[in-house]
């Protein structure tokens, strides 16, 4: 049985005048990984920031529409932002972990939601997520140690560990691994696959390849509108629009 | 050949051909006058910031010591303590000025008149006296003792010991010395021309006076010709008779001026043997027999002296004299024949002593030149700034923080945005002004105080610590904002765990640029009464204070030569302020630094 844990309806985002993402309508299905993929500036990122509300920080960003998370409308005005963002975890495209030690980096979400009691229970908490992050093995003996001294792959695995510290339900993920290597790409890309047993993990991606590898649904995305939606192995080997046969392919973008 | 030339120059060979080598000469040529300029710049402001501390560290070098003169002084009780009471109190405000004349009265019985004397105790600092009032006060048991007391020497004897008047130079001299002494006056022979070479300078210099006085005469020759023109084409009565008048001041003058060069002419060359010596002239003593003859007149070989300190009695054909003789004459130095001979007395007798000058540094302000030190303006600075720098700091930083993150971007941030910028290029005295008005007028903040001071330094700094915290909030990735609001942190936590500690040695930067500005600025602080003489060190913020570049500023204007110094060292330690505070922003950009 799958539960669908985001749906929009008819989400519009204007950037001053321009009409950035037309109309989306989308359900996202929890415990997967759900792909947005589509050309540079098609609006992809800026749906996704939608989704925990990051755009709020971008003055001349307006949305319209609705997007309910689990059934809650999250621009409802009664939601804090705050609250939103410890239930919608993100991960951004370059790792930017905090210039604070790798412990800080983990523990910081914690500590301002007030997850841990004391000392030990942080501790339990910063083993527990960089297990999760798949990197714990690597830098238990180098806790202390600050977390811009890591390679590009354990960053952006830092950064995944402090973003499901805060125990959120959905993991947004914005071309994850576009500033790493192979190696550490495939490292990530296995990290998202362990991740959406727990989580509902949203992934922006520019390469074909890796949404094919990690994802169960792909939304396609082109000039603002999302074109087609559905079974990641339906939209590569039998896509319904002309558009997305065309990006598939290599024509456009 | 000439077809891969014409396809271009580059592809030739990696040598290049004949183009493309003076092509690349010119390039490399323009690289190496860059340098060159680059190297000339850094060496002429070099050049100007060396010379700048070494003019100022010369100038200051005089103040690095201080004279003492030691003296037995009688403690007599009849002129400290006369009901003998033995309290502090009343000691403290005994006769001790007298008591300190008297001993310097003793030490040298020989100056007898008024204005001697006065000129005696004039080689002892007005404020010794005090100082003694302490000491004793200090030690009641000392009353009625006689003790060796250093007492600090005056502004005037102090200069005279580091050679500010030039130095009493001895004479050569081969013969053999007789003098004798009719009721003060003396008359002195010697066996050789000794007194030849001191007269010939005399009338060297009498040539040279005469030639002065004779250009001045030419200057006003010419103005009476002007004058005389002016009078023939002059249109009406009135401007000529006025001319007139203007051209027979002149001549008067010119004349008198000629007059005058004629007699020092005919002095200078008159084979009249002996020549007088007044006020004008450099003095010429004459050191023998255990006192010191002031020469009045002066042939080859003899000579006509008074006596200002006695000999033990008339000399015969002695050779243990010296012949002394003055750089400048004393109507052109501070310090008196007499004061001269007491300092050279006292040297030989080695009462003086030079030590390192820690009154400088330990205390107030005040009108006597070798009594006057810089704490009192150390601590009023320190008091400064301080409020200034607890009001400018977070106010700036606050202001920063909510432009930077808070503000919405409309008409009326834009509009605050502008006058901030505006306000940093405001004349500082304006300030002042400001301060004058409203701090002190309307909210009744002290006069003087450096709390007032601070206040007013504060709204000097605000604007140059926001635009400097703006910018460095600015230079932080917005990554990090990014990544601390999708972990659940509000905007104020974003702004203060992450974004702030980041900014920090930037904002740090600009507010030691403005601190420094604020400690060298005068012009605000005198129209809020901080240029007041103030001798109290400053205990608090509102307590009447000066500061150091007010102080420098005072200083500077005062007409005794010995404050000359005192500026120059007062700069250093400004200086030496400056360089403390930006080593304190060093050592806490270091600690703030980090990397991402």
């Amino acid at each position: 049985m799958t539960k669908i844990k985001f749906a929009t309806k008819d989400v519009d985002v204007f950037y001053g005048d321009k009409h950035a993402i037309k109309e989306v309508s989308v359900e996202i299905e929890d415990k997967a990984v759900t792909a947005f993929i589509g050309p540079s500036g098609c609006g992809k990122s800026t749906f996704l920031r939608c989704l925990n509300r990051m755009n709020d920080t971008i003055d001349i960003a307006r949305i319209e529409g609705e997007i309910l998370l689990d059934g809650e409308d999250i621009y409802d005005r009664r939601v804090d932002p705050v609250q939103l963002r410890a239930k919608v975890g993100m991960v951004f495209q370059k790792p930017n972990p905090f210039p604070k030690s790798v412990y800080d980096n983990v523990a910081y979400g914690p500590r301002i939601h007030g997850l841990a009691r004391n000392k030990s229970e942080l501790d339990a908490i910063v083993e527990k997520s960089l297990r999760r992050g798949a990197i714990w093995d690597e830098v238990k003996d180098r806790l202390n140690e600050p977390g811009t001294g890591l390679s590009g792959g354990q960053q952006q695995r830092l950064c995944i560990a402090r973003a499901v510290a805060t125990e959120p339900e959905v993991l947004l993920m914005d071309e994850p691994c576009s500033a790493l290597d192979p190696i550490a790409t495939g490292q990530v890309e296995n990290l998202i696959d362990e991740l959406r047993k727990n989580y509902c993990v949203i992934i922006v991606t520019h390469s074909m390849q890796q949404a094919a590898r990690v994802s169960h649904k792909t939304a396609f995305f082109h000039l603002g509108n999302m074109v087609e939606f559905g079974e990641t192995d339906e939209i590569f080997h039998n896509p319904n629009d002309p558009r997305t046969e065309s990006y598939i392919s290599g024509r456009i973008g | 050949m000439a077809n891969t030339a014409a396809r271009g120059k580059h592809r030739e060979s990696l040598l290049g051909g004949h183009a493309a080598s003076a092509m690349l000469r010119r390039r490399r040529w323009a690289e190496r006058r860059q340098k060159a300029y680059g190297i000339a710049a850094i060496l002429i402001a070099a050049t100007a910031l060396f010379s700048l501390i070494g003019s100022v560290a010369f100038q200051a070098s005089g103040a690095v010591t201080e004279a003492y003169v030691k003296l037995p002084v009688a403690l007599s009780v009849e002129d400290i303590d006369p009901d003998r009471t033995g309290d502090a109190e009343i000691i403290l405000r005994g006769n001790f000025n007298g008591v300190a004349k008297a001993a310097l009265r003793s030490a040298f019985p020989q100056i007898a008149d008024r204005a001697g004397r006065r000129e005696l105790y004039d080689v002892v600092s007005s404020g010794a006296a005090f100082e003694l009032a302490e000491h004793v006060s200090s030690n009641t048991e000392l009353v009625g003792q006689t003790i060796e007391y250093r007492f600090l020497a005056s502004d005037v004897a102090d200069l005279y010991l580091k050679g500010s008047f030039g130095s009493l130079r001895e004479q050569d001299k081969t013969g053999l010395v007789s003098i004798t002494i009719n009721e003060g006056a003396a008359r002195i022979s010697s066996s050789s021309d000794d007194f030849a070479s001191v007269l010939a300078q005399v009338k060297a210099q009498l040539s040279v006076d005469a030639m002065r006085l004779r250009r001045h005469a030419a200057r006003q020759n010419n103005a009476v010709s002007v004058y005389q023109r002016r009078a023939a084409a002059a249109g009406s009565e009135e401007v000529r008779a006025d001319a007139m008048t203007r051209m027979e001041s002149a001549r008067d003058l010119r004349d008198s001026l000629l007059a005058e060069a004629e007699r020092l002419e005919d002095r200078a060359g008159s084979a009249k043997a002996a020549e007088g010596l007044d006020r004008e002239d450099r003095s010429v003593f004459i050191r023998a027999g255990g006192g010191w003859i002031k020469l009045t007149a002066l042939d080859g070989s003899t000579a006509e002296g008074n006596v200002i300190s006695p000999l033990a009695g008339d000399i015969e054909n002695s050779a243990d004299w010296t012949l002394l003789k003055t750089d400048l004459p004393e109507a052109a130095r501070k310090i008196s024949d007499t004061q001269i001979m007491v300092i050279e007395e006292l040297q030989s007798m080695g009462a003086m002593e030079s030590v390192f000058n820690w009154r400088f540094f330990s205390s107030g302000d005040s009108r006597e030149p070798e009594l006057a030190g810089i704490w009192g303006a150390t601590v009023g600075s320190f008091w400064t700034m301080l409020v200034t720098f607890l009001l400018a700091f977070p106010a700036g930083v606050a202001a920063a923080i909510y432009l930077e993150e808070f503000a919405p971007k409309n008409r009326f941030t834009g509009f605050i945005e502008v006058n901030i910028n505006n306000l940093a290029a405001v004349p500082s005295i304006v300030f002042g002004l400001l301060g004058l008005s409203v701090f002190l007028g309307v909210f009744g903040v002290p006069r003087s105080a450096p709390l007032a001071g601070g206040i007013v330094l504060a709204l000097m700094t605000l604007p140059t610590i926001i635009i400097a915290a703006r910018a460095a909030i600015k230079a932080v990735p917005p990554s990090i904002r990014d990544a601390a609001l999708a972990v659940g942190a509000s905007n104020v936590q974003a702004s203060f765990h992450h974004m702030l500690p980041l900014a920090m040695p930037g904002i740090l930067t600009g507010t030691i640029i403005g601190m420094a500005q604020a400690l060298g600025e005068t012009a605000p602080l005198i129209m809020i009464g901080m240029v007041a003489f103030i001798v109290d060190i400053p205990s608090g913020i509102t307590d009447s204070a000066s500061v150091l570049p007010v102080q420098v500023f005072r200083w500077s204007d005062f007409p005794e030569r010995a404050f000359e110094a005192k500026t120059g060292a007062a700069i250093c330690v400004l200086l030496v302020f400056l360089v403390i505070m930006n080593a304190i922003a060093i050592v806490l950009r270091r600690r703030f630094e980090r990397r991402w």
